[in-house]
């Protein structure tokens, strides 16, 4: 009832300034679907053009099987939480979120009903009666989703609606959208940079470079099964590592030959998927948690390579290690009862099952 | 480098020792400065208002000294009261002003709601316009118009001022109103926009309601512009019946060769009430307004 | 899905279809319609009168025939009327130089008391500008007056002789400067206390810290930080000094023999007074391209400021 369709979608601006290039996703209805990637990848653009804030240069968007694309944000059965929230600071907390309703003329005691319910949700009854500038920041955050609520749209709109919490209250909001979410199950486009909130909140994350769709899958597949080099970096914190490497054949088996004489063995089971890159330069790349400290009685993934880490961030439940290999900055998590120091060498193991190739000219996975 | 620094220690401990004195001169030269001015700035509207207390005999009597009541009495505020022709200036300006003003805050708010918030062809252009109109003085203007109103057979009448005293009004507010318009958050007309609201509710149920204090700003502006204007009323009216507050009392209220000084003072004092009153109460507004105009800018 | 979407498309985007264009086309329509009165305003009582005095100004004086330039070469030639721009000029700077001056350090000295005094301090000193020209004038007349001065009295104090304030031409420019400079110091005053309230307090101690004296930080903290502000404020009180009326008339009304006259003035006495309407319009245009260059390089300045602080 509520798909979100966009068929090749671009937005230029004046003077040719392509923001969105051509972007083609289907969300289905109760969807929650987050849009990310770095500032101006044109994330937020895609998003103001499905609320009808921007005009579509090109291509076509349907909501619920309407095409929208002249259909003016009011008619649009849309709402929409911003990242300042954009509460109108003159009306209070139930104002605020009879606002939209009062606008379409709803019944008096239809209205009341979905507000308070709306506030039931969120905790926010003893608020009702509040200024917004008498509202903390999560607070203020709970009002921008009970007047998306209480709309009961066909669409939820989020535009990176956390990046004004502080650390703690962001990660406490984010269980909160999810938990609402589970509740009113409406289909959710929701734009962040942060990469955490697109894997923790996403039914399926899309990541936007450059205005174009790098890669769309659930947050597992992104994580495990990168498609580019783009989003092998972006998604995961702290990033992948890249260490440029060379493929060799090796008897029927396939090695990498990292410099300073390191090399290291393809595990049998990828050698098929990766035979035909043989004998070219590739870019090596594993999550600093698949490069652990080397554990005497650890000895199902035998790969060890004895590096000087350069500085020693201890975290409490790891320990993460920063090493410079072969111009590469590379780091690595260790046990927290590793003894570990700046200047010591150390015995890493590389975990390759969960390792990635990737080509350097065209920035794909192998 | 011992021999360096030695004396530079010497230097801050110098001038932490007069810090503390050098602080203390500042301050109370700062308020001898104010008291100074404070004391001219206030002196002409203090001597009006003992002037307003004395009878003839004691103004005309040079025995004494000038700045000190001996009799003080009231009758010159009751003359006044009681006359006829000073009721009209009052009615007169009230009348003026208060339609001036509600024209003014209607065209103001209206255009600085479209130039600043929905953006079309030839806006930038007119809110420079605004501007620049703003910089054009009355002085420049009361020939042309003189002979516009007169065409318009509305020379004598107050209603021909509430034609003109815009001019004073409206470039001023307008421009102010932009800026107070353009403090608001992008977001606040997007939400609005998707709550369904279109640009009539929007201006009416958003922008004028946290617009509010630069609203209050732009009246009070409007208000001590349109009740203050001399030349115009100068320039237009000669009809004592039509006469606004200021023109009236400095023409009619000067008659003879011997002034009725202490009467002249009060009527004076009078017709300044309303905007200092205003002051008074909306000293922040007022002083937001004021500044709105360079600061906003 | 498709088929829904195709069978959707002509029940209800098909009516709105365009409808984006044609809200976009509508608002700025309305917008139009909503800047009609203010164009209304500034078209016909500014920009037409402002053009209807140059035609106003090139007849005779019974406006029956074009004269070209005929009443400014009158005017040029008249010893009065060079009196007149000798005096707005001498006026204007002389007053907008003393008001900037006082200004400023009022506004400075308010700056360093205790932030909870300086509201009411502020509310005091802002009176003079919140009377009516016209009226708070009519006082300083009084207190000028020959025989009852209530200044010459306390001069006499003071053991000062009597100054005859309005009755000498030289003194009687003073006067009005006076009166001048005490109605419009205040704002200046206002202009500069909000740019110094906002200098950021982390650059003075910045500059503190790198050795700056109390001078030096004045010298390269506050004031370029407050030069736009001081350039518009300077701008506004240029022009209204320039064009300024209600004192000179209540004042001295040009007298001592036509010697105070300043534009405003000298062009009600011509035009409204002595109903040569033409003529007198002529003398308001002279302030014209004065008052456009000074706007022009100000503005100027203010703009590229802006443009480099951006």
């Amino acid at each position: 009832m509520a798909q979100v369709s966009l068929r090749k979608i671009v937005k230029a601006y004046e003077g040719g300034v392509q923001a969105v290039k051509g972007i083609d996703l289907e969300i289905s209805d109760h969807e929650f679907v987050v849009l990310v990637g770095p500032s101006g990848c044109g994330k937020s653009t895609t998003l103001r053009m499905i609320a009808g804030l921007e005009e579509i240069t090109d291509g076509e968007i349907a909501i619920g099987g309407t095409v929208v694309n002249d259909i003016p944000p009011r008619d649009r059965d849309i709402a929409m939480v911003f990242q300042n929230y954009a509460l109108y600071p003159h009306m209070s907390v139930y104002e605020n979120m009879a606002f939209g309703l009062t606008l379409r003329k709803f019944p008096k005691a239809e209205i009341d009903k979905r507000v308070k319910e709306a506030a039931r949700i969120l905790d926010i009854m003893p608020l009702l009666e509040r200024k917004p500038k008498a509202l903390s920041g999560g607070q203020r955050q709970r009002v921008a989703m009970g007047r998306a609520i209480v709309r009961d749209p066909k669409v939820f709109l989020f535009d990176e609606p956390l990046s004004n919490l502080d650390a703690k209250l962001r990660v406490q909001m984010r269980t909160e959208i999810k938990k609402v979410h589970q509740t009113v199950n409406t289909t959710t486009v929701y734009v962040t940079h942060d990469q955490v909130e697109a894997m923790t909140l996403a039914d399926r994350v899309v990541v936007m470079n450059h205005g174009v769709i790098e890669q769309v899958g659930p947050p597992q597949v992104l994580y495990h099964s990168p498609a580019t080099k783009f989003v092998a970096g972006f998604i995961g914190s702290p990033a992948m590592n890249f260490i440029p490497a060379r493929l060799e054949q090796a008897s029927g088996a396939l090695r990498l030959h990292l410099t300073q004489g390191i090399s290291l063995d393809i595990p049998a089971a990828r050698t098929e998927r990766y035979r035909q890159h043989a004998g070219k330069d590739v870019l090596f790349g594993i999550r600093p948690e698949h490069l652990t400290d080397d554990k005497p009685t650890d000895k199902t993934n035998p790969a060890p390579l004895t590096l000087t880490p350069e500085v020693i961030e201890p975290m409490g439940m790891e320990t993460l290690a920063h090493f410079k290999l072969d111009g590469a900055e590379i780091s690595a998590r260790l046990d927290p009862a590793t003894p570990a120091a700046v200047g010591a060498p150390l015995r890493l193991i590389a975990h390759m099952d969960q390792m990635h190739l990737i080509d350097p000219t065209t920035d794909k996975v192998l | 480098m011992s021999t360096t620094t030695a004396p530079a220690e010497q230097g801050i401990y110098h001038t932490a020792g007069s810090l503390r004195s050098e602080r203390r001169w500042a301050l109370w030269s700062a308020y001898i400065s104010l008291v100074v001015a404070a004391i001219i700035m206030l002196a002409p509207p203090v001597y009006m208002l003992l002037t307003s207390l004395k009878t003839s005999a004691e103004v005309a009597d040079q025995s004494g000294s000038p700045w000190w009541v001996r009799n003080p009495t009231l009758e010159n505020y009751w003359a006044l009261l009681g006359n006829r022709m000073f009721i009209d200036f009052f009615l007169n300006s009230a009348k003026v002003t208060i339609a001036v003003v509600a024209l003014t805050m209607v065209i103001s708010v209206l255009a600085a709601f479209a130039l600043g918030r929905m953006r079309f062809w030839g806006s930038q252009a007119l809110a420079t316009g605004v501007f620049l109109t703003y910089l054009v003085p009355d002085t420049l203007l009361f020939i042309p118009l003189y002979q516009i109103v007169g065409g318009l057979g509305l020379l004598d009448n107050a209603w021909g001022l509430v034609l003109v005293y815009p001019t004073l009004t409206v470039p001023f507010c307008t421009w102010i109103m932009i800026g107070y318009f353009a403090s608001i958050p992008k977001e606040l007309d997007e939400a609005a926009l998707i709550d369904g609201a279109n640009w009539m509710q929007m201006l009416w149920k958003i922008f004028i309601p946290v617009a509010l204090p630069g609203i209050i700003a732009a009246t009070i502006f409007a208000f001590t512009v349109s009740w203050a204007a001399f030349v115009y009323p100068t320039a237009f009216i000669t009809t004592p019946s039509e006469m606004p507050m200021t023109i009236g009392v400095v023409s009619q209220l000067i008659r003879g060769d011997t002034f009725a000084w202490g009467q002249l003072m009060a009527g004076a004092l009078l017709a300044a009430l309303p905007p200092v009153v205003i002051y008074a109460f909306l000293m922040d507004y007022y002083i937001a307004g004021l500044t709105a105009g360079a600061t906003k800018g | 899905m498709a088929d829904g979407a195709s069978l959707a498309i002509p029940s209800t985007a098909a009516p709105a279809s365009g409808s984006l264009k044609r809200f976009a086309r509508r608002r700025s329509t309305i917008a139009l319609i909503m800047t009609l009165p203010l164009i209304a305003v500034i078209g016909g009582l500014v920009v037409w009168p402002a053009g209807y005095a140059i035609h106003l100004a090139t007849l005779n004086r019974r406006m029956t025939s074009f004269i070209g330039l005929g009443n400014f070469e009158i005017l040029l030639e008249s010893e009065t009327f060079r009196m007149v721009i000798f005096q707005s000029v001498f006026f204007a700077i002389t007053a907008v130089i003393l008001k900037a001056a006082i200004g400023f350090w009022l506004a400075h000295m308010l700056h360093h008391i205790p932030a909870n005094g300086q509201r009411k301090w502020r509310g005091m000193l802002l009176v003079p500008w919140v009377i009516p020209p016209a009226l708070s004038t009519l006082g300083w007349w009084w207190m000028f007056e020959p025989t009852y001065s209530s200044i010459n009295w306390l001069l006499n104090v003071f053991a000062i002789p009597s100054v005859p304030w309005l009755g000498e031409p030289w003194w009687a420019r003073i006067s009005v400067i006076i009166v001048n400079v005490w109605y419009g110091a205040p704002f200046f005053m206002i202009m500069y206390l909000a740019a110094l309230k906002s200098v950021p307090e982390q650059l003075y101690e910045a500059a503190a810290i790198d050795g700056a004296t109390s001078w030096q930080r004045l010298r390269y903290v506050t004031l370029p930080m407050m030069r736009n502000i001081i350039s518009i404020t300077v701008l506004f009180s240029l022009i209204v000094t320039f064009a300024n009326y209600d004192i000179v008339r209540v004042l001295t009304n040009g007298g001592p023999r036509d010697l105070t006259h300043v534009f405003a003035s000298y062009a009600f006495q011509v035009g409204i007074l002595a109903g040569n309407i033409p003529r007198g319009a002529a003398v308001s245009l002279f302030m014209f391209p004065i008052l456009a260059v000074i706007a022009f390089f100000v503005l100027r300045g203010v703009n590229r400021r802006n443009r480099e602080e951006a």
